[in-house]
């Protein structure tokens, strides 16, 4: 079987989703089970602790290893908070690291996000920091503890694909931890894409929570990333500039 | 560096001269780029670009669908004292005005909150009228402690303070500023606000900026169109958001375009802009900044509020009072008529109707410390 293991969980699929931007939060069970996704990340600003019969976790199905972010923090210090809350508050011991300090381009803060690591990874969370795709950052990471890097596609919502190809596929040649590519992809074929290069997994929101029809894009994205999961194992041919005939004309040589 | 450096820049430019001068030639050329500077915002908002409404409003809900999906983030305001030094002929809580006065105590806030979060509501507006003698800033920390027992979110709304005092506010719990200049123009701000604290502009337009040096989460500026020429204005709103979120850019920047509304006493608009022009500024701001929030309050009526979503709106109020004591049924004077009484569940129900999420809940408690 080819799972994908992280914190000692065995994840079957490769496809992890978000679970904000819906037009109505009713759509996400039906979403999920098209995507057939084992992890779906929530903002932690959207659960609300003091109501929790109203929270957007309602929605989430039993079953799901919840891996709640924390979007809205400006460094470390808030990141670290957050991850705290969320685990004294019954959300699990993962998390996802988000540290923006970049309200435009919603780009992560590299250094906070290394300094939130450490500190998180030794409380025991199992940590899966946001990262602008930096090989240092990423090696500082691993010495961190971190359990995978999420290095951006594009920025956040902007659905414009792999902006960032050469980048991810350093860290995916050098860093020895599931590299799971994050934000921007817009296009079932952008994650066929970055499956294809190696890629451990596609985390993705905005492109199926936006589209007219969320679950069928669901689905979409789920096939998108077998074929190119499976390609990968396949081994993708090798590119050339000339055309290679199938029928070579020196075959008489050889014979 | 302060915006007013900014605004100087400007000085000499003929916005309305600018304007006339845009042909519909150049609108093209800008709705097909990328990248809109300052000048190409202005144009936007030119005669030239009114054949382009549909356009405008095309990209403008694409950019927000982006940017922020389908969330709508739903807040309500809570009037806690409409005591007043100032003399804003525009607003009913001006001091001249004989209307009646209300100030809530510690234990009445608190039962507004109650009765307030009793609706579903996670996300207030904290507003009060500028009166430091009577509403003090040990009183605003006080009440926004007690809201903040109450709320995931307190915001401010009430007259400008120094970094120092923000801070204490923010120490207390609150995290979003929301702060109009009025009026962009310092000769007509001169005119409207003659006497009281309010008469310095510049403290007022530098305050946004102490509430980000103070660590504000979020920031909201704008101009109360109905004062003065609405170009000037929403250019100067523009300009100002975008200075404020390239010096600060973790903080998340907001704009509102208010429109004014009748009030008590006689105040009479030198023009107020229509729905058509309305939407041509906020989706050329849209435009302008993708990233930006853009704040829409029930100065407008539910059907146009309904009919505006779309084109860029991302937070919205509802179950609103604009009087103090207003949520109990018993409120004073409010300080404008406003035109859309929709409550909480009913503003949920019209928002999924329309494909919209409505967000309760945004906010981190974490993240205030």
């Amino acid at each position: 079987m080819d799972d994908l293991v992280i914190g000692g969980v065995t994840i079957h699929s490769r496809l992890i989703t978000g679970s904000g931007k819906y037009r109505d939060d009713r759509l996400i069970p039906d979403v999920l089970a098209a995507a057939q996704c084992d992890i779906i990340t929530v903002a932690l600003r959207r659960i609300d602790f003091d109501r929790p019969q109203e929270s957007i976790i309602n929605h989430i199905p039993k079953g799901k290893v919840l891996l709640p972010n924390t979007s809205g923090a400006r460094n470390a210090e808030e990141a670290v908070r957050s991850a705290r809350l969320s685990r004294a508050m019954g959300c699990g011991n993962w998390i996802k690291i988000e540290v923006i300090n970049d309200q435009r381009y919603l780009l992560p803060d590299n250094n906070e996000t290394v300094k939130a690591t450490s500190i998180l990874a030794d409380e025991g969370f199992v940590v899966l920091p946001y990262i602008y795709p930096d090989i240092t950052t990423a090696r500082h990471l691993v010495d961190a503890g971190a359990h995978a890097v999420m290095p951006l596609a594009a920025p956040i919502g902007s659905n414009r694909g792999l902006l960032t190809k050469e980048f991810i596929a350093m860290l995916i040649e050098e860093i020895p931890l599931p590299v799971i590519v994050d934000a921007g992809i817009g296009k079932p074929s952008h994650a066929a894409e970055a499956m294809e290069m190696g890629a451990a997994a596609i985390l993705l929101n905005t492109a199926i929570a936006t589209s007219d029809d969320p679950v069928a894009m669901a689905k979409a994205f789920r096939l998108a990333v077998e074929a190119g999961r499976t390609a990968f194992l396949a081994g993708c041919a090798p590119q050339y500039i000339e055309a290679r005939a199938s029928s070579p004309l020196t075959g008489f040589l050889e014979s | 560096m302060s915006f007013i450096e900014v605004m100087d820049q400007w000085k000499t430019f003929d916005i309305e001269g600018y304007c006339e001068s845009v042909t519909t030639g150049r609108i093209g050329r800008i709705l097909g780029s990328a990248a809109v500077s300052p000048l190409d915002f202005l144009a936007l908002l030119s005669n030239a670009a009114d054949g382009c409404v549909e356009q405008m409003a095309q990209r403008a809900s694409r950019l927000t669908r982006n940017q922020f999906g389908n969330a709508i983030v739903l807040f309500t305001p809570m009037y806690i004292s409409n005591y007043c030094e100032n003399v804003c002929p525009y607003c009913s809580f001006a001091c001249h005005n004989d209307i009646s006065r209300s100030h809530l105590e510690l234990f009445e806030i608190e039962a507004e909150a109650i009765r307030i979060a009793a609706t579903g509501m996670r996300n207030v507006l904290l507003l009060t009228g500028e009166s430091p003698s009577k509403v003090t800033i040990e009183y605003l920390e006080k009440s926004v402690r007690i809201l903040r027992n109450h709320f995931s979110s307190v915001a401010i709304e009430i007259y400008p303070l120094s970094v120092n005092d923000y801070d204490r506010l923010i120490a207390a719990g609150a995290d979003m500023l929301t702060l109009y200049q009025e009026t962009y123009n310092q000769p007509r701000y001169a005119k409207l606000h003659s006497r009281g604290p309010k008469s310095d502009y510049r403290f007022r337009i530098d305050a946004p900026e102490r509430g980000c040096m103070a660590g504000m989460h979020a920031v909201t500026v704008g101009a109360l169109h109905g004062l003065y020429n609405w170009r000037y204005d929403a250019f100067f709103t523009a300009l100002h958001a975008a200075y404020l979120q390239r010096k600060y850019p973790s903080v998340e920047l907001s704009v509102s375009f208010p429109r004014l509304r009748p009030q008590a006493g006689n105040f009479t608009s030198p023009g107020l802009l229509s729905d058509r022009q309305f939407v041509r500024m906020m989706t050329a701001f849209r435009i302008f900044m993708p990233s930006a929030g853009i704040t829409l309050s029930t100065r407008e009526s539910a059907q146009f509020r309904m009919s505006i979503l779309p084109l860029g709106i991302t937070r919205i109020s509802a179950g609103v009072s604009v009087s103090v004591g207003g949520h109990g049924g018993n409120g004073s004077t409010p300080q404008f008529e406003i035109a859309d009484e929709r409550n909480a569940p009913e503003m949920c129900s019209d928002l999924l109707a329309a494909g919209f999420q409505p967000v309760m809940h945004d906010w981190n408690r974490a993240l205030t410390g």
